[in-house]
């Protein structure tokens, strides 16, 4: 890999151990993707959960914060696995806000912005169109990628860090324009009304792609998204498919034409109802139990907040009901009485946290859940690894099934 | 009679040991209870199979990016793969390869691994040569 000579003066440890290892970490992975040299990024975001890190990858980045480690461009992060107001009622351990604690005291002191967010490109600092970036969270990638133009791979914790100290990350994948063609050509032929069904085309989408090397231009859509229904549609995707970059022909900036992403020379396949349905019939029917709903995966954003409010506003909730959304989006929903209309249901809005991403695994077996209700397609694909029966239903139909204790 | 597989450079250091093969996907975070080795996804075709210590043999990686800090967090606890050879690995895993110091490899040229090689098989996996050769057959 070429490297410029401040690169050279990092990897020699010449700018301390911080960046000596990042920079030796950045130069293993390219090396496996072939980057030929290294590309500036405006910004870095890394999913630093204490599930996933744990205790070794806490001590990780305590060693590095106490060997002067700072980043060197804005970084910020994704949700907490505790929100540290509210983690014993749901059976969270001490240990874990411990964690949690430890983990935001050596991001801090290396200089991070504890955003704790999976909606920055709604809340923090949308990037811009050819902006490279280094970002956790695939929710975040697909949707800056995709709607935005930016150019981010999936950057995995660790990586993400790296790219903080350095200001740079390998230029491979989606920071080459090549890579950034489409690869599949879907056709939509059902309509999507509302969040979910935005979801359930992303997750469709996702699953027929399949790879992280997969680029699907989608044409035949009607309507233009709105931020929540691409950030649902992304979101789904990318955890169905592993899928970071989706084209939508005549909506997103890189696709104002079919032929822009090459999408003309591809062989179209219809994306049909009986597709969504066969999707939706995964997960859930009419009649079951529900054990928790949870609104999550990824944060609600305001908008999210106050429909959520005004389809509850009055009512008392049967099933316990969990909300995640942002400390950005809970500041204005608290300010605004949002979260006290939506408490006032018996929900519970939690701040910086993500349902799945705050073990999930121990939070359903203190409390007993197994049938959880979402509107959220991406959420409902992966909690079944969490010993969980997920259902999946609209926003509309998760209130009523949250009042009634049953999916209606 | 040995066979030798080429495939791309990949990650981490040369290790011996046994194949588990299955055509299908993998992601730290969805399929596995990483407190007892086992995967754990009641849909994927390893489910109640230890994965510790053996060569994981699967299609492509999948899922989330907190991937990358559970292969150090896994190889911390000792309750880990020696390797992961995929068809196509994405970013986040082989990431997190690199700081757990993790051996992976994948694209391999002979075509799709998860049918050249077969559960039980005995491996040595060299990632720097991109070398993967089947030492004994299962």
């Amino acid at each position: 890999m070429r490297l410029t000579d401040e690169e050279q003066a990092m990897l020699a440890g010449d700018m301390g151990e911080a960046k000596r290892w990042a920079l030796d970490h950045q130069i293993k992975v390219g090396g496996m993707f072939d980057a030929a040299d290294l590309v500036p990024v405006s910004q870095a975001h890394m999913m630093v959960d204490p599930e996933s890190v744990g205790d070794a990858g806490v001590s990780f980045l305590e060693n590095l914060a106490d060997h002067g480690a700072r980043v060197a461009i804005p970084m910020i992060t994704d949700p907490r696995g505790v929100d540290l107001n509210y983690y014993r009622p749901l059976g969270q351990t001490e240990e874990m806000a411990d964690l949690d604690r430890r983990t935001i005291a050596a991001c801090e002191k290396m200089g991070i912005l504890m955003t704790n967010t999976c909606v920055n490109y709604q809340t923090i600092m949308p990037p811009v169109l050819g902006d490279h970036v280094a970002y956790g969270d695939t929710g975040v990638v697909i949707y800056s990628n995709s709607v935005c133009g930016a150019r981010s791979n999936f950057e995995g914790g660790p990586s993400a860090l790296a790219a903080g100290l350095t200001g740079r990350t390998p230029r491979y994948g989606l920071h080459l324009e090549e890579n950034r063609q489409a690869t599949r050509r879907f056709v939509v032929r059902a309509q999507p009304k509302g969040l979910t069904d935005w979801g359930v085309l992303g997750a469709v989408a996702g699953k027929m792609a399949g790879s992280y090397w997969e680029v699907p231009v989608i044409e035949g859509l009607d309507a233009v998204p709105t931020s929540d229904e691409a950030k649902h549609m992304g979101a789904a995707m990318a955890s169905f498919g592993s899928t970071p970059l989706f084209h939508l022909a005549g909506i997103t900036p890189e696709a104002k034409n079919l032929s822009d992403v090459g999408g003309d020379k591809l062989a179209a396949e219809d994306i049909t109802e009986d597709d969504l349905e066969t999707l939706r019939s995964g997960f859930g029917g009419k009649g079951d139990k529900v054990d928790v709903v949870v609104f999550a995966a990824p944060q609600l954003s305001l908008v999210e907040m106050q429909t959520l409010a005004g389809l509850c506003a009055g009512r008392r909730f049967k099933s316990p009901v969990i909300v995640c959304t942002s400390p950005q989006v809970y500041a204005d929903a608290t300010r605004m009485g949002i979260v006290e209309t939506l408490e006032a249901t018996g929900a519970k809005v939690l701040e910086g946290t993500c349902f799945y991403n705050q073990y999930a695994r121990e939070i359903g077996e203190a409390n007993g859940w197994t049938r959880l209700l979402s509107n959220s397609a991406k959420i409902v694909n992966i909690l079944g690894g969490y010993g969980y029966e997920p259902a999946l239903a609209s926003m509309e139909e998760c209130v009523a099934s949250a009042i009634k204790g049953e999916i209606v | 009679m040995t066979t030798e597989l080429k495939c791309h450079k990949g990650i981490g250091p040369r290790v011996e040991g046994v194949a588990l093969v299955a055509d299908d996907n993998f992601s730290a975070r969805y399929d596995l209870d990483r407190i007892n080795g086992v995967f754990s996804r009641p849909q994927h075709k390893l489910v109640g199979q230890s994965y510790v210590d053996r060569i994981l043999v699967l299609n492509t990686s999948k899922g989330g990016v907190a991937s990358a800090w559970m292969l150090h967090e896994m190889k911390s606890r000792g309750i880990c793969p020696k390797a992961i050879l995929f068809n196509s690995a994405n970013t986040i895993l082989a990431q997190g390869a690199a700081l757990a110091d993790l051996t992976m490899c994948d694209r391999f040229e002979d075509g799709d691994v998860t049918q050249l090689i077969a559960t039980g098989d005995e491996l040595i996996v060299d990632p720097e040569a991109g070398l993967v050769t089947i030492v004994a057959k299962a």
